[in-house]
């Protein structure tokens, strides 16, 4: 994956709870072998409303998308995160993130930002009152800052999916760094454990 | 957890196994935050998750570390009917055609279309006696929590990670909390497992677990049978928790005895000392606990459009104006526009058009018998499209064996052929929009069973009375 230290722009309001990742991409979606392509199909359930949000002509180009509480709960299609990137965002801030969908996302470089409910509520008011408002998350200081508001507070990440971020790691190649443990682990398994040869 | 158990130290049943799988570090550099290498006992493969992980194999020129601890088998998008012919959506055979070429190339077993033990990924592992107590299982699908069922730490992955472990038979894995789903009692008369986990739902919605690694424990639990626990266990993502599992006992080994894979003759008795040992420790302690009576998991059904807006069939559906929260009141105005009812509206009362008794949550022979008893004797509502989609080969076979198949021909089901199916209309079985089902699956989703149709979650038995009835129905409500 490449390395982001620095996420800077404008944010689309996706103003809903409970936004699964069926919502974000349908399975119709599911059926590609290819790993690129997948930016057609996200909300593509919504995206037919010329009323839908990220239709709206001052929301192009944003690198940030602003979503509810429970965003990305449901289903493990990583294509959920594809879809979201291959679109051109960069970062998710949302109240509360589902766990696979955060997962999934710290092996591609999105940025997952949690915050306060009540922070979560301003912001989305924030960018709803003025599209333009710019908000800047910082990987390196673990920092979410939007200036125009004085907003400038500290998000979690684990400190070894930080790591790989601002390095830009391949996550396969550092366990495989460990294969002597893993042989040393597989020795050890009971007898009992079957094969799946048939 | 501690990845360093500290012998004599009180453990629960989750921290057993996980510290049974961390690969120790002999560069000691390992970070403090609890993280740790998991090894992983069986790695189960689909169709719709791995075309892009064996990709990133060959470009990376790295092969698959343990073909013997992984399985294959093609579920989402098979057809259920004439599966003896090419898949006609071309979208569909390509990835199941790829499945089949990138299985062959890398030495992994793939149990394809027609084979007995083709199946639902998480239907398979367990009747072929490959999830087995104590073990680490991971698959890319969130239902993988299935297989918590048998006291296994079982979760779902995405694609990044079935290249992981494809290559290196282990996961690096944050630490997780422990939780303790009690359920204590006993289960009110017409309740099954289904409606102990939409009762677990109602409590919790969709997020009550996140970050933890549940245990279902407490009379209620002991008291389901192996399927019954793979019911409750499936649904654990839904209501966020990393996974879900259950203490083994004479149940699992009962179920697990003389299965295909399934340790035999000393291996058995060895494997089986083993797993009397795990349960949790007395004195051990949960991070978080919801206790819960027997007498909460009356038969509930799905109103809304995610599995935490659930409520008992007896009741009515909700008013956006009972909740206290401005979030979940407009999530249940939007979900109740979707689904195009009206607050106040007694249960009973949604008629539907479409009934599907199958999915990894319900699609077991203990479901069709369950679902066969209620439509035994009896006639589908006139109009009334069905789908029974056993969820294996050999649940297939099994059914058929006991004559299930016949009674639901004669009750007027039709009775399809093993794949998810309508759960996630990956096939051409799917709702057109506007059309509304009683559903076994696991997922209520807008758009779930097909852009703008409408889901409603239930039972097997309350949705072969539903299919009967017109209406959503108990099978106490038959006359």
């Amino acid at each position: 994956m490449e390395a982001v230290r620095i996420v800077q722009g404008r944010a689309v309001p996706l103003e809903r709870n409970d936004v699964d990742t069926d919502q974000i991409i349908p399975s119709d979606w599911l059926k590609q072998v290819e790993r690129t392509g997948f930016e057609k199909g996200l909300f593509s359930e919504w995206r037919d409303d010329p009323d839908f949000v990220m239709n709206k002509e001052e929301h192009a180009g944003a690198k940030v998308l602003l979503a509810g509480p429970n965003f990305g709960t449901g289903s493990s299609r990583e294509h959920a995160v594809w879809a979201i990137m291959q679109y051109g965002f960069e970062a998710v801030i949302s109240p509360r993130f589902g766990p696979i969908f955060a997962n999934n996302s710290t092996k591609n470089g999105l940025v997952c930002v949690q915050i306060e409910q009540e922070l979560g509520d301003k912001l989305m008011a924030a960018v709803q009152a003025d599209p333009q408002l710019e908000i800047v998350i910082d990987v390196e200081k673990l920092r979410l800052e939007v200036p125009a508001l004085d907003i400038d507070v500290a998000f979690a990440m684990d400190a070894q999916v930080q790591h790989r971020f601002l390095e830009g790691l391949d996550d396969i190649g550092l366990t495989m760094q460990q294969g002597d443990d893993i042989s040393a682990f597989e020795s050890s398994r009971p007898g009992y454990m079957p094969a799946t040869s048939a | 957890m501690s990845t360093q158990p500290l012998t004599n130290t009180p453990r629960t049943l989750s921290q057993k196994v996980w510290d049974n799988h961390v690969v120790p570090s002999s560069t000691s550099d390992a970070a403090d935050n609890g993280s740790a290498l998991l090894y992983i006992d069986l790695h189960l493969v689909h169709e719709v998750t791995s075309p892009q992980a064996f990709e990133g194999l060959r470009m990376t020129g790295r092969t698959v570390r343990r073909p013997d601890l992984t399985v294959a088998t093609e579920d989402h998008n098979v057809p259920t009917e004439n599966q003896h012919l090419p898949i006609p959506d071309e979208i569909g055979r390509k990835q199941v055609d790829t499945l089949r070429s990138n299985t062959a190339e890398f030495g992994i077993t793939n149990y394809p279309m027609g084979h007995k033990n083709q199946g639902i990924v998480h239907v398979i592992g367990p009747e072929l006696g490959l999830t087995l107590p104590g073990m680490t299982v991971v698959c890319g699908d969130s239902h993988t929590s299935t297989h918590g069922a048998f006291g296994a730490i079982a979760f779902g992955i995405g694609t990044s990670e079935v290249e992981h472990v494809l290559a290196t038979q282990t996961l690096p894995q944050l630490a997780q909390e422990t939780m303790a789903i009690t359920i204590n009692g006993e289960l009110p008369e017409g309740a099954t497992a289904k409606d102990v986990v939409l009762a677990v739902l109602a409590r919790t919605g969709t997020s009550g677990g996140i970050g933890a690694i549940a245990e279902y424990r407490g009379s209620v639990i002991e008291s389901l049978s192996m399927e019954g626990r793979m019911t409750v266990c499936n649904m654990s993502i839904e209501w966020g928790a990393k996974a879900g599992l259950i203490a083994p006992d004479e149940t699992t080994f009962e179920y697990l005895k003389g299965r295909q894979h399934a340790p035999q003759g000393e291996a058995w008795d060895e494997a089986v000392a083993a797993w009397r040992e795990l349960k949790t420790d007395e004195g051990a302690t949960f991070d978080r606990e919801i206790i819960m009576d027997g007498s909460e998991c009356v038969p509930h059904i799905t109103w809304g459009t995610n599995p935490g807006q659930v409520a008992p069939i007896d009741s009515t559906v909700p008013n956006p104006a009972d909740y206290d929260d401005a979030g979940e009141a407009d999530a249940c105005t939007r979900a109740l526009e979707y689904m195009d009812l009206t607050p106040g509206m007694a249960m009973r009362d949604i008629v539907v058009d479409t009934v599907f008794i199958g999915s990894c949550t319900n699609s077991r022979i203990e479901d069709l018998r369950a679902a066969a008893a209620v439509a035994k004797g009896h006639k589908v509502k006139d109009g009334m499209r069905t789908l029974v989609v056993p969820g294996s080969g050999l649940v297939q076979e099994q059914a058929i064996a006991e004559g299930l198949d016949q009674i639901f021909i004669e009750a007027g089901f039709d009775w399809r052929e093993p794949g998810c199916s309508m759960c996630l209309a990956m096939n051409a079985d799917r709702l057109a929009p506007g059309e509304r089902s009683a559903s076994t699956s696991n997922r209520n989703f807008e758009g779930r069973q097909g852009r703008g149709g409408r889901t409603h979650l239930v039972s097997p038995e309350v949705a072969a009375a539903t299919a009967i009835l017109g209406h959503v129905a108990t099978p106490g409500d038959l006359a």
